[in-house]
């Protein structure tokens, strides 16, 4: 009960392990859908963030919380471009399947 | 510490719960809200842990910008989403298998972490305790870290630019302004005097 009640680091990175996991899994969950599939990696860095800011503060070292802004832009550019690809993918197909994106395969 | 542990405990729960539903909700709208209240606790939790800047930015980036452009996304396609959920179920047994081998290593790593002392004799920027956390940023981030500020910034601009140009199309049959031609216009080339005889016109 003291473990549970006193909030140390692995309580931090055992949650950001779970949220890792469910994204994950959300890729095979829903392995058709892109859009889901992209949100499912926004999930992914999201823990990766979690991470970084644990031990920031539990080695009270500031690189970390520098290295999250990095990572946000590169997340927001990320899904920027995902999206603007997704939407001319699914003007010239009328589809977001993953398995329609084959039309290289010869 | 209880309050604290309650703190933790109310936003790591809805946290987990929120990134269940995201991969689980049958509508991806819903997947988008409940992101956006994964964020909001996963802002929570960055407070927790004294980080308030980072959380401001992950309020402001990831649930105004990045959250309401999936949101955008999904509402303008006009897709049946009932039909991509079909013949996912069987990769499902896989997936569990792939995610309990990954969670359970990451728990078995997390739970016994120790530091080594290299890596506490190491710190590069300590936290000092008489500055706040953005104050401590800012100092940082336009000294230490300008080169990768900038280019984060540049990254930034050529993802614009690179949705922009993925995005934008030509469409024919669409009128549009053309500003040279309008100021070369002369009256002599669309105005005409026309003599009308007496009587004939309407």
């Amino acid at each position: 009960m003291d473990a549970a009640l006193n909030i140390g680091m692995s309580h931090f990175l055992i949650l950001a392990g779970m949220i890792f996991t469910i994204g994950v899994f959300g890729i095979f969950l829903n392995r058709k859908n892109v859009i889901v599939i992209l949100m499912s990696i926004e999930l992914m860095l999201l823990a990766v963030n979690i991470n970084f800011i644990t031990f920031s503060a539990f080695l009270q070292d500031l690189t970390g919380q520098v290295f999250v802004m990095f990572i946000l832009t590169v997340a927001a550019a990320e899904a920027a471009i995902g999206l603007a690809i997704l939407v001319v993918f699914f003007r010239n197909k009328g589809s977001i399947a993953v398995e329609d994106i084959s039309g290289m395969k010869g | 510490m209880i309050i604290q542990a309650f703190a933790f405990y109310l936003f790591a729960g809805i946290l987990l719960v929120s990134a269940l539903m995201v991969i689980t909700a049958r509508n991806p709208v819903h997947s988008v809200l409940f992101l956006v209240l994964g964020f909001f606790n996963a802002a929570g939790l960055f407070i927790l842990l004294g980080a308030e800047f980072i959380a401001m930015i992950l309020v402001i980036v990831y649930v105004g910008a990045v959250a309401v452009l999936f949101l955008f996304v999904v509402m303008m396609l006009d897709i049946n989403f009932t039909d991509l959920r079909k013949g996912g179920m069987q990769y499902i047994p896989f997936g569990i298998i792939i995610g309990g081998i990954l969670l359970f290593e990451l728990i078995a790593i997390y739970s016994y972490w120790i530091f080594a002392d290299s890596a506490l004799q190491n710190i590069a920027l300590p936290i000092a305790s008489d500055v706040q956390n953005s104050e401590a940023l800012g100092l940082v981030l336009y000294t230490d870290y300008v080169l990768p500020f900038q280019i984060a910034g540049l990254i930034l601009f050529v993802a614009m630019v690179g949705a922009i140009v993925l995005t934008h199309r030509t469409r024919p049959g669409i009128r549009k302004q053309n500003i040279a031609s309008q100021h070369s216009r002369k009256p002599s080339d669309v105005l005409e005097v026309k003599k009308v005889t007496s009587r004939t016109g309407a």
